[in-house]
C-alpha cells in the first residue's frame, strides 16, 4: 500500500488540470467540489499509506521508503531523483496537511461565493496543496525545494488574489521577495551539503558521518535562515502579517497550517546535521519571535492580524522546542496549531463573511447570539491555544516549555520567556474573543450579521473537534500514551528524552497553567468588566509592531535604493559599456573595409586573379630560392 | 616538326588567358558564362597533356571531375541567367550588384 505515495501529490495536480481546463466552463460551485474532492482524495490516499507505513515493523527501520520516479539530474558525481520518501515524519505531515487542506477546501466553497475569478481561486488551492505535499514527501533537499518555490510561488499568486486592491498586490510582493532571502539560504545550504556530503538525499545525509564542525554550523544556520523566511521568524516575519490582504481561507490554510511549518519540517528533517552552536541560536531567535510577536498581537485591531502575529508567535514557539533538541515537541505542535490556528482563522473568516467583509474588532461585538456555531468552535479555539487543559494546545505547549526548561546553556531563561508569551497569549486571545463575541453590540443597524452556510461550519465543527482532542496523540507521564515521539522516534539521530522528574513536569505544567488563567483574567477584568482602564492596553508602539516594518522600508528605501541604483549605474557602464565597446570595435572596422565590397563582378574577378597570381608568385619565390 | 607537350600546355595556356580576359572584360553575362567554360577548359587541356606524358591516369579522371562540375554550374548559372535576362532584357553583368556592401 506504500507503494501508492505517487497518487497522494498526483490527485491535486490532477485537480489543477482539470481546473485549468474546464474550470471556467462549469463556474461555481461545481469548480470548487472538484478541487475539494480532489484533496480529499489525497487525504484517503494519505491515510491509506500511512495504514501501509504502520503495517510495517517500526523498529527495524523499515518504516522508510522510498519511491523513485525518475533520474531526474544526473550530473556527474550529482545525482537527483524525483523520488519520495515516505517515513514516518513525512506521512505525519502529509496527513494533516492534506486532512486540514479539505476542510479548508471545503470551507472556501461557502467562503468565495459570488467571486468572480471562483474557479481560479481553488486552481491555486489545488496547486498548492501539490507543490506542499511535494515538498513534504520529496527525498531529497532539491525536490524539497521544488516543493518550496512552489508554495511559495502559489502563497504569492493566494495573497494578492483581489490583486485590483492596491494593498493584496503589495502584500504579495513583499511575501515573495522576503521569502527570496530564505530561499537563498536553502540554495547556498544545499550546495554546501552537497560538496561535504557529495548527497542531497535524505537518507544518505542522515547516514552520513558529520561534517566538520565550522561547515555543520554554517550549513545549520543557512537552513535555518531558509526557515526563518518561510516560517516567518525575526527578521524575516514582516510578510506574514501583510498576508492576511488574502482571502481569508488561504491565512487558514497557506499562512497559518501549513504552508509556514514548512521552515519547521526542513529542520526537523535535517536534525542530523543540526550542531549544537546553531540549535542555542535557534532557540534564542525561537524565544524572540514568540515574545516579540505576542506583544505586537496586544494591540492590534484587525480580527485577522491578531490571528497572524498569533500565528508568528506559535511559529517562534516551535523554533524554541527544536532549538532545545525536542524535535517531537516541535511537530506535535506543528499539528495541534494547524488544528487550533486553522479553526481560529475560518471562525474569523466567518464572522467577517457574516458581518459583509468588517474586520475592524471595534466594530463587532455581542456576535454570540447571532452566530451560535462560529462563536462556539471559536471559543473552542481560543482555549486550546490559551493552553486550558485538556484541549490541545496545552499539551504540545508545555511539552515546548518543558524542553526549553531543560535546555543545557539558558534554559531556565528560554523557558521564562515561553512562559510570558503564554500569559500574553492567553490574553490577547481572550480580548480578541470578547471584543468579537461578548460585550456590547457595536455594530451598525444596518449590518446583519449572519451565521455561515453549512460548508462553512462543517470544518469549523470538524477542527473544533480535533482541537480538543488532538493533545491525546502525544500525552506525557504515561510511557506508552507517547504515541507520536515513538511513531517519530526512526528518524532522529539523536533522540531527546526528558530528564526532568514527574514531580517537575507537573509544577512546570501547573504553572503554565497559572499564567494563562491569568493573561485570561486580566482580558475578562480590562475587556469585558471594565474594571482595569483599557486606554493603556493598546499602545500605539505594539500597534506599529515596534516600527519595525517602518525601520525595514527606510533603510531598504533610503540607503538601500541608492546602493541599488549604483549597482546598477555600474552594470549599464562597466558591465554593458564593455560588451558594447566591444562590438562598437568591431563595428568600427567593418565600416572601413566596406567599400571594398563594390557587387561588381568584375571586380571580385580581379580579386580572385590578383590572388592566383600572388600564390603563384610566392610558390615560384620559393622554388627560386 | 613534332608536337610535343610544351605545344598542348600553349594552348591551354592561351585560352585560360582569353577566358579570364573575355570575363573581366566583358558585360554580358552570357558571354561571361562561356568564358568560364573557356577557362576551364584551357586547364582540363593542360591536365590530359600531363597525363598523356607522366602516363598518368589520375590527370585524366580530374578532368572528368572538372567536365561534371562545369555540367552543373552550368545548369545552375545558365538558368539563373535566363531567369533574369527574361525579366530585364538586356541587363549587364554591372547591374546585378544588390550584394554591394
Amino acid at each position: 500500500m506504500v507503494e501508492l505515495v505517487w497518487l497522494i501529490p498526483a490527485l491535486p495536480l490532477l485537480g489543477f488540470f482539470l481546473l485549468l481546463l474546464i474550470g471556467h466552463r462549469v463556474g461555481e460551485p461545481r469548480s470548487g467540489w472538484i478541487a475539494t474532492i480532489a484533496a480529499g482524495a489525497s487525504f484517503l490516499a494519505t491515510f491509506v499509506v500511512f495504514m501501509g507505513l504502520l503495517g510495517r515493523d517500526g523498529h527495524s527501520g523499515d518504516r522508510s521508503y522510498e519511491f523513485i520516479l525518475f533520474d531526474w539530474l544526473p550530473a556527474g558525481s550529482l545525482k537527483v531523483e524525483a523520488g519520495f520518501l515516505v517515513d514516518p515524519l513525512s506521512i505525519t505531515m502529509a496527513l494533516f496537511v492534506t486532512g486540514v487542506g479539505t476542510l479548508i477546501h471545503l470551507y472556501s466553497i461557502g467562503y468565495m461565493h459570488g467571486d468572480p475569478k471562483y474557479s481560479k481561486f481553488f486552481l491555486y488551492l489545488n496547486l498548492f496543496l501539490f507543490s506542499m505535499l511535494m515538498l513534504v514527501f520529496g527525498n531529497n533537499l532539491v525536490v524539497t525545494f521544488l516543493g518550496w518555490e512552489g508554495v511559495g510561488a502559489c502563497s504569492y499568486f493566494l495573497i494578492s488574489f483581489w490583486h485590483q486592491r492596491e494593498s493584496a498586490a503589495t502584500a504579495g510582493k513583499k511575501a515573495f521577495v522576503t521569502n527570496r532571502v530564505g530561499d537563498w539560504g536553502f540554495m547556498i545550504a544545499t550546495f554546501a551539503i552537497w560538496s561535504a556530503l557529495g548527497t542531497v538525499t535524505y537518507t544518505e545525509i542522515s547516514n552520513s558521518p558529520a561534517m566538520s564542525a565550522a561547515t555543520g554550523t554554517a550549513v545549520s544556520l543557512l537552513l535555518f535562515v531558509a526557515a526563518a523566511g518561510k516560517s516567518a521568524q525575526l527578521p524575516l516575519y514582516v510578510w506574514l502579517p501583510d498576508a492576511m490582504e488574502g482571502p481569508t481561507p488561504v491565512s487558514a490554510m497557506v499562512h497559518a497550517a501549513t504552508m509556514v511549518t514548512s521552515g519547521v519540517y526542513l529542520l526537523v528533517r535535517m536534525n542530523s546535521v543540526l550542531t549544537d552552536d546553531a540549535l542555542l541560536v535557534i532557540a534564542v531567535v525561537g524565544a524572540a519571535t514568540a515574545l516579540f510577536a505576542a506583544l505586537c498581537a496586544v494591540a492590534q485591531h484587525d480580527i485577522k492580524k491578531v490571528l497572524a502575529y498569533s500565528t508568528v508567535s506559535q511559529l517562534g514557539y516551535m523554533f524554541l522546542a527544536i532549538g532545545s533538541g525536542a524535535y517531537v515537541a516541535a511537530i506535535f505542535h506543528v499539528i495541534t496549531h494547524a488544528f487550533f490556528k486553522a479553526l481560529l482563522f475560518l471562525g474569523s473568516g466567518s464572522v467577517i463573511h457574516g458581518m459583509h467583509d468588517e474586520q475592524d474588532m471595534r466594530k463587532m461585538g455581542a456576535l454570540r447570539a447571532v452566530m451560535p456555531i462560529t462563536a462556539g468552535t471559536f471559543i473552542v479555539g481560543w482555549l486550546a491555544i490559551a493552553g486550558v487543559p485538556p484541549f490541545a494546545g496545552f499539551w504540545s505547549k508545555d511539552e515546548i516549555l518543558l524542553a526549553a526548561w531543560e535546555q543545557k546553556n539558558i534554559g531556565p531563561l528560554l523557558w521564562f520567556v515561553g512562559l510570558v508569551t503564554a500569559l500574553l497569549t492567553a490574553y490577547y486571545m481572550s480580548r480578541q474573543v470578547i471584543l468579537v463575541f461578548f460585550g456590547q453590540q457595536k455594530w451598525e443597524e444596518d449590518v446583519h450579521p449572519h451565521e455561515s452556510p453549512w460548508t462553512m461550519t462543517t470544518p469549523l465543527c470538524v477542527l473544533a473537534g480535533a482541537a480538543v482532542v488532538g493533545g491525546a496523540i502525544n500525552l506525557p507521564l504515561v510511557k506508552d500514551w507517547l504515541v507520536l515521539e515513538h511513531f517519530l522516534e526512526p528518524i532522529f539521530h539523536h533522540p531527546h528524552h526528558f530528564s526532568s522528574g514527574t514531580s517537575t513536569k507537573i509544577a512546570l505544567a501547573v504553572i503554565s497553567v497559572v499564567a494563562g488563567l491569568i493573561g485570561i483574567s486580566i482580558a475578562i477584568l480590562s475587556w469585558l468588566t471594565r474594571r482595569i482602564p483599557t486606554e493603556r492596553l493598546e499602545p500605539e508602539f505594539l500597534e506599529n509592531a515596534m516600527y519595525v516594518d517602518a525601520t525595514y522600508a527606510r533603510v531598504v528605501g533610503g540607503a538601500g535604493t541608492s546602493s541599488f541604483q549604483k549597482t546598477a549605474d555600474f552594470d549599464a557602464a562597466i558591465v554593458d559599456g564593455s560588451v558594447n565597446g566591444f562590438g562598437r570595435v568591431i563595428m568600427k572596422f567593418g565600416q572601413l573595409i566596406q567599400p571594398t565590397q563594390s557587387g561588381y563582378m568584375r571586380n571580385y574577378a580581379i580579386g580572385v586573379a590578383v590572388g592566383a597570381l600572388v600564390i603563384v608568385a610566392v610558390l615560384a619565390w620559393g622554388l627560386l630560392l | 616538326m613534332e608536337i610535343t607537350t610544351g605545344w598542348y600546355l600553349v594552348l591551354g595556356a592561351l585560352l585560360f588567358v582569353i577566358g579570364g580576359t573575355g570575363l573581366l572584360i566583358r558585360r554580358n553575362p552570357l558571354v561571361m558564362l562561356m568564358c568560364v567554360e573557356l577557362m576551364l577548359n584551357g586547364v582540363n587541356l593542360s591536365f590530359v597533356a600531363f597525363a598523356r606524358q607522366l602516363d598518368d591516369i589520375g590527370g585524366q579522371t580530374v578532368v572528368f571531375f572538372v567536365l561534371v562540375v562545369a555540367a552543373a554550374e552550368v545548369v545552375v548559372g545558365l538558368g539563373l541567367v535566363v531567369a533574369i535576362l527574361r525579366r530585364q532584357p538586356g541587363t549587364t553583368a554591372d547591374d546585378l550588384s544588390a550584394l554591394k556592401g
